[in-house]
């Protein structure tokens, strides 16, 4: 199914089983937010694992999806899903004049380019009028979903937020797991050997750079549905950051890796909110044990010990 | 003269801050023939393929492929029209299977693969044609293999097959033989012998029993200049050429 191997469908089964229980056990609006910072995750491993490239910048579409999503149901009473989908494409045509700008040059030189162009959008979220600056869109309505499903119910709104993240999850899967996917691997491994073969890499590049951008808008314009506000910490460079770390801990280009990686991030700076600045100070460190220690995270370290590719 | 020429350079000329590592270089080579272009280390030969496939732009100078002006093109589309090259540094998607290494290649055919929604399982069509490329190079029993995993020589046996899959009309070999063992240089060159039918291939050797079994002509590059071009026995009794190898004998 979907081309999973039997390895990945198992716990794809498991990840749904978990998905499925979740909400009865523990608050549900906790879990979506692990949901929606899983598939942030998942937007930006299709760019770092599967393509090679690190962005440093994704809060920028992450958060500009949101906006978009909170203003144009706050102000323009859109459904939801509409909404949503006009965050995903802002966040493609911001991923397409960005990502023009930043995919001719590779490597750390990509990532700074990233990163300056996010702070860029940044300082325009700060100033625009419609952002609401520092107050950002607050009490956003979640209203009802195709105008009959009430999203105002924490456990419905959960379902919904889980049957997105799981046809994001399944599109970047379909995207690897592509002819594309397959030139993009080609490119990862080594792209003058891709062009050599006749491949116009940057075109490539571009096109799943756009891709990932276009999740990213999803999920943040998710985040801005569930928690009816879109602030200034979306677009912020500690999101971008964040996602790095959320990625890095679960496992670069692993299918399974981002999703287990925001659970562990999200649920540290749920349950240690109490201790302040200590939640910065422990995903450092934790960053640091898992740079030092396991460097492939949760989910490569696991595939590397049972010997499969998750 | 032209008519059998599929690649001609005029003046080529690539400069780097002032270091001319490639010097008026007019080279001209002819179809179905196995070229080699020879010359001690630095003389600027893997420049001259650099800027052959559009690698590096030329300071100066013309690329003529197949009558067409291919000078300053995308190397992606020099690739297209049937200009190939390996290089020096094994040239492989380390992390794919032997298959899939090839599978890329043939996957070309298509187009463009910008189809990110549709299943890699449409690939499969390509694994029959992969699988006998493979065999043809004598990696038969690898299909599956992760390519880390290959001894060096297998590793340029898979690039050739790789190559080979786009069906080239013209090969640019880098150096295939660099850095083997004996039994693997045979190998190679029994396979360059075999896929030689219907292609031209231009190769950077510098085992010179290599050339002198599989070239039929053969440019000598020093210092970015051409030195000497002809068959191996013109060029091997060439003083000049002798001198560049070996450095002079006077005094």
């Amino acid at each position: 199914m979907f081309g999973f191997s039997r390895a990945e469908s198992i716990a794809f089964v498991v990840m749904l089983a978990l998905i499925a229980v979740s909400p009865f056990v523990l608050y549900p609006v906790f879990l979506m937010r692990v949901l929606c910072a899983a598939l942030f995750a998942c937007a930006f491993n299709l760019m770092i694992g599967y393509v090679g490239l690190l962005s440093f910048g994704h809060a920028a579409f992450f958060g500009m999806g949101s906006y978009v999503a909170a203003w144009t149901m706050k102000f323009w009473g859109l459904d939801a899903s509409v909404a949503i989908v006009l965050g995903g494409l802002t966040g493609a045509a911001l991923g397409l004049v960005l990502g023009f700008l930043a995919i001719r040059r590779s490597g750390i030189y990509f990532a700074m380019i990233t990163l300056a162009l996010a702070q860029m959008v940044y300082f325009f979220c700060l100033e625009a009028p419609f952002t609401g600056g520092e107050d950002g869109i607050q009490q956003v309505p979640r209203g009802y979903l195709f105008g009959l499903i009430d999203l105002s119910n924490d456990m419905t709104m959960y379902w919904v937020t889980a049957a997105i993240f799981i046809g994001g999850f399944l599109l970047v899967h379909r995207i690897i797991h592509s002819p594309f996917g397959q030139v993009l691997k080609g490119i990862r491994e080594n792209e003058p050997r891709a062009t050599s073969l006749g491949y116009r890499t940057d075109d490539y590049k571009l096109i799943a750079f756009v891709l990932s951008c276009m999740i990213a808008g999803v999920a943040g314009g998710t985040k801005a549905l569930v928690f009816g506000i879109a602030t200034l910490t979306d677009v912020n460079s500690a999101t971008s950051g964040e996602v790095v770390l959320t990625t890095l801990l679960g496992g670069l280009g692993t299918v399974f890796g981002p999703a287990a990686g925001a659970l562990v991030v999200t649920s540290m700076e749920n349950y240690l909110a109490q201790f302040g600045a200590w939640v910065t100070v422990t995903q450092g460190v934790i960053f640091m044990i898992c740079v030092l220690a396991f460097r492939r995270g949760i989910i490569g370290e696991l595939g590397a010990f049972f010997k499969i590719s998750l | 003269m032209t008519d059998d020429t599929i690649l001609e350079t005029e003046g080529l000329t690539r400069e780097f801050g002032g270091f001319l590592a490639v010097d008026g270089v007019s080279l001209r080579v002819a179809t179905g023939n196995i070229h080699a272009l020879i010359g001690p280390n630095g003389a600027g030969k893997t420049t001259c393929f650099n800027l052959l496939t559009s690698f590096l732009p030329p300071t100066r100078g013309k690329i003529t492929f197949k009558g067409r002006d291919i000078t300053g093109m995308k190397p992606a589309m020099v690739a297209r029209l049937g200009l190939i090259r390996s290089f020096q540094i094994s040239a492989v998607f380390p992390h794919l299977t032997a298959l899939e290494n090839v599978r890329l290649a043939l996957q070309r055919v298509r187009g463009a693969s910008f189809d990110f929604w549709r299943s890699d399982r449409t690939l499969k069509v390509f694994d029959d044609r992969a699988r006998e490329l493979l065999f043809d190079v004598g990696l038969s029993g690898f299909a599956e293999t992760v390519v880390a995993d290959l001894s060096y020589g297998l590793k340029r046996a898979l690039e050739i097959a790789t190559t080979l899959a786009l069906d080239p009309e013209m090969m640019l070999l880098d150096e295939p033989t660099a850095g083997m063992a004996h039994g693997d240089v045979d190998r190679i060159v029994d396979l360059i012998k075999r896929i030689r039918k219907g292609r031209t291939i231009l190769m950077v050797e510098h085992n010179l029993s290599v050339v002198e079994g599989l070239c039929d002509r053969i440019t000598v590059l020093t210092r970015g200049k051409v030195l000497a071009e002809g068959d191996y026995a013109t060029v091997s009794k060439n003083p000049e050429v002798i001198a560049a190898y070996l450095g002079t004998v006077d005094a």
